[in-house]
């Protein structure tokens, strides 16, 4: 084992962990995109260059769009029932 | 149930996993050694038979074409499936009213810098999308990959402020064609093998010589095929999801 494959294992496990932990969606989107890199990186040093490009494109690109498009509907009705509520007190 | 009663099962459902998984483990090649004979084969000849060079992309459209017909077609479903669904959701019939109210509609999220470096990211996506869809038989990349950065390129108009700018470029017509007629494309591919040589998916053309554009007999033509699936596929659900959320409310 190379020290480069060394550091993409240690990498992808305390990556892996600390989406896990990150209570915070928002957060946890940014976290998971970099925990992608470090798979991509992993996929690389462990000569699989076609999976390590399905993993940039997909962690880097496709799951960021579908999540934060979510997360900003879910706060869009969070402000509304806000307002809802304002204006019942009223 | 009571909380002593799951940390009880988990410790006996955890304990039994790990002694499976130490078990398995120990059965395990050592690092670095693990010679599988259906890899060595394919690697033998694969570069032979069909002339490419990169050999995952041999396997995917050429010894496994028929499994890459099926993944093709879970995709259309997936895809047809959230599109129907979110669709639903949103009432499509009020959609074309709310369109005309909203020109200057925009991700306010974007800052000059974002925006400049979306606009660079632009052409670089396209080209480099493109580039991965033709040289899947020669280098890592292939269809999949080379759709999924393609349709990244009107995710940096998004960035760059202009949502509307996204949807004038790619509208849905435009990626549901492009998602359908990828996958036919791909299952009709399949059919000409099995009229020209008798077996579906066969290859069936000439495979050029190794290294070149053109090679590799039906690999390009099934990437290119894959790769306009792919494209409308995932751009087509991030329009639906954004949809859910850019349209038909103060930008903010």
């Amino acid at each position: 084992m190379t020290v480069l494959q060394l550091i993409a294992l240690v990498a992808v496990m305390v990556g892996g962990t600390a989406v896990v932990l990150v209570p915070e969606p928002l957060r946890q989107a940014m976290v998971l995109g970099i925990f992608g890199f470090a798979l991509t990186f992993l996929f690389f040093v462990f000569q699989a260059p076609d999976v390590a490009l399905s993993e940039i494109v997909v962690s880097g690109v496709g799951i960021p769009v579908i999540v934060l498009a979510a997360l900003r509907k879910i706060r869009q009705q969070e402000h509304e029932h806000e307002r809802e509520e304002q204006e019942d007190g009223q | 149930m009571s909380r002593p009663v799951r940390l009880g099962m988990f410790a006996v459902a955890g304990a039994g996993m790990i002694v499976v998984l130490l078990l398995g483990f120990t059965g395990l090649p050592s690092f670095g050694h693990a010679h599988e004979l259906y890899g060595a084969l394919v690697n033998r000849t694969e570069d032979k038979l069909r002339h490419a060079t990169d050999i995952v992309t041999a396997l995917n459209f050429d010894i496994r074409a028929f499994d890459t017909l099926g993944e093709e077609f879970i995709l259309f479903a997936s895809v047809t499936g959230v599109s129907l669904l979110l669709r639903q959701l949103r009432g499509e019939k009020e959609e074309d009213q709310e369109q005309e109210g909203i020109e200057e509609h925009a991700f306010a999220g974007a800052s000059d810098g974002l925006k400049l470096v979306s606009l660079i990211l632009i052409p670089v996506l396209v080209a480099e999308g493109a580039y991965l869809v033709f040289h899947g038989q020669l280098t890592p990349g292939g269809g999949f990959q080379g759709g999924v950065v393609l349709a990244a390129g009107p995710i940096a108009i998004l960035l760059a402020g202009r949502y509307l700018a996204m949807k004038a470029v790619a509208p849905k017509v435009l990626l549901e064609s492009s998602d359908a007629i990828g996958a036919a494309c791909y299952a009709l591919i399949g059919l000409a093998g099995l009229i020209f040589v008798g077996t579906y998916m066969k290859n069936m053309m000439p495979l050029g010589s190794p290294g070149h554009l053109l090679s590799a007999g039906m690999m390009p033509l099934n990437s290119t095929a894959v790769g306009l699936e792919v494209a409308g596929a995932f751009l087509l659900t991030w329009t639906e999801f954004l949809d859910q959320t850019m349209i038909g409310e103060p930008s903010g």
